[in-house]
């Protein structure tokens, strides 16, 4: 008896067949205090595709994203071993010839509670053009126009440029962070927790939006929302004391994992 | 990989006694159309009309339990947005269901035509239909069984089982066959067992899909549509991986 063909179901998304953005090898890092936070991180973020990162309070999710934007020099003391390198110029971000400022430029980031600045909506977003030097007004209006747009925010901000950024509501006020972060042109996104002080409705617009920014920016995205993880993600990240525990694409992730310790997360289990 | 078989607790209790109640739900159901399958066959072979509409109205019940376990895994699946395991559970759960049913719809089926060969005076049931039956019953119970202990190597076992039920079924066949070209008058209630064969024969199919879905729950993989060697093949490969990654 012949078994009848299988249909076709397409192939699960596998990131040996992505191109990649940027990498970690073997990437440890240690507070000032001395912890070791993060103990050598092997992750790779396919280009134009959203990774999300989920793990419990204190897994080094977070630290892991603040490496990417050299965000840890802030502080006197932390190290990195390691290397985390960007493509296509290979340029290890962790070098301390590499300037951070210029890294932050390349891949900006959204943070858990929108932070704009003490400025106009329009400066909000003009802001990071200035740092680099453009003073040109047209350029700059042009480049507001198309942060905002892409940021989903244009509409309900265009007659209203020049009001203070605090009178938006929290969910327009995450998207003109994003809008603020789009404005440089980052080829990677960086996102920790950025729904977290949202309500339902504003949560949804933030993932609607990483879905379409998604074919033009590399996204990483840290998130205490299972939920939130699997709707947006196409590879995810499970992260436990400082380990990358598991890698893979997110359908198979959260049907499917393969390590214990990823499935008593997941669902919810003690380990 | 941690199978829906592992009993870790979830944080919430509450979220575990649902999946221990649906569990218990599906073996309820289970057993009650291995019940009928075997009770419809009795009724057949031994031409008992009483116990054959016994069957019939104890589809009532079934149904009930269907309605049931259906509305259990949308609240389930609404409100836990259940993940992994827990996921593959509500999902086998949900397929299986739907087999069991249609199990009891072939008891139903085996059931009539006892009814109609009780009623009609026909001789008692030439070739007999009681191996098969049995045959068909006992996947039936291994199926459920598998469910209840998680048992990915009892589901091999029905898929097995299904190759001796569908030659059983052939057998009869052939006889019938030969019996009413041989004796045309015997064409009325012939018929009648060609039917109920059919019926034993679906219902163990019906079997092997539940059981299918159980390999799924466990090892998170789709065994539909493969043939049996490639099946065993890609189960027992997963296992080794499983004995590896667990010491």
């Amino acid at each position: 008896m012949n078994a009848p063909l299988r249909p076709e179901v397409g192939e699960p998304a596998d990131i040996a067949n992505e191109t990649i953005k940027a990498e970690t090898r073997a990437l440890s890092f240690y507070y000032g205090s001395g912890a070791l936070a993060l103990k050598g991180v092997n992750l790779q973020l396919a280009q134009h595709k959203v990774t999300a990162l989920i793990g419990p309070s204190g897994c080094g999710k977070s630290t892991l994203l603040r490496c990417f934007n050299r965000m840890h020099d802030l502080y006197a003391g932390n190290r990195y071993d390691g290397e985390l390198l960007l493509y296509p110029d290979g340029v290890n971000v962790l070098d301390p010839k590499v300037d951070p400022i210029e890294m932050r430029m390349r891949m900006a980031m959204v943070f858990q509670k929108p932070n704009p600045f003490p400025k106009s909506i329009y400066e909000n977003v003009a802001y990071g053009l200035r740092v680099r030097g453009i003073t040109r007004s047209g350029t700059i209006d042009e480049a507001v126009e198309r942060s905002l747009t892409d940021a989903a925010l244009w509409g309900e901000v265009k007659d209203r440029l020049h009001e203070q950024a605090y009178n938006l509501s929290g969910g327009q006020q995450q998207r003109l962070c994003i809008a603020r972060a789009l404005a440089v042109e980052p080829e990677v996104l960086l996102f920790d927790e950025p729904t977290s002080a949202l309500d339902p409705i504003a949560t949804a617009s933030i993932e609607e939006l990483i879905a379409e920014l998604r074919n033009r920016v590399t996204i990483l995205i840290v998130t205490h929302n299972m939920q939130q993880a699997a709707r947006v993600s196409d590879y995810t990240a499970f992260m436990y004391l400082g380990e990358l525990v598991e890698f893979g694409n997110a359908d198979e992730f959260f049907t499917n994992p393969k390590q214990k310790r990823t499935e008593d997360y997941i669902t919810g289990r003690y380990g | 990989m941690a199978g829906p078989g592992e009993f870790t607790q979830h944080f919430s209790s509450q979220f575990n006694n649902e999946l221990a109640n649906l569990r218990s739900r599906v073996m309820a159901m289970g057993s009650t159309v291995e019940k009928q399958l075997s009770d419809a066959v009795t009724a057949l072979e031994s031409m008992n009309e009483n116990m054959a509409r016994s069957v019939i109205g104890s589809d009532l019940q079934v149904n009930a339990l269907e309605i049931y376990l259906d509305e259990e895994s949308r609240r389930i699946l609404a409100r836990r947005q259940p993940a992994a395991g827990d996921l593959r559970l509500i999902f086998a759960v949900i397929k299986a269901v739907t087999d069991i049913e249609r199990i009891g719809d072939q008891a139903k089926s085996v059931a009539r035509m006892a009814v109609k060969m009780a009623e009609s005076g026909a001789p008692k049931p030439v070739p007999s239909l009681a191996h098969l039956g049995e045959l068909v019953r006992r996947m039936v119970n291994q199926a459920i069984s598998a469910f209840a202990g998680m048992d990915v190597n009892i589901a091999l076992e029905v898929e097995r089982a299904d190759i001796d039920a569908d030659l059983e079924y052939q057998s009869v066949m052939r006889q019938l066959t030969t019996l009413m070209s041989e004796d045309p008058r015997s064409v009325g209630w012939a018929l009648n067992l060609v039917w109920a064969a059919r019926a034993l024969e679906r219902a163990g199919d019906h079997a092997k899909n539940i059981s299918e879905y159980l390999i799924y729950m466990v090892q998170g993989k789709d065994v539909r549509h493969v043939s049996i060697e490639d099946r065993e093949r890609q189960v027992q490969s997963r296992s080794r991986t499983d004995d590896t990654s667990t010491t």
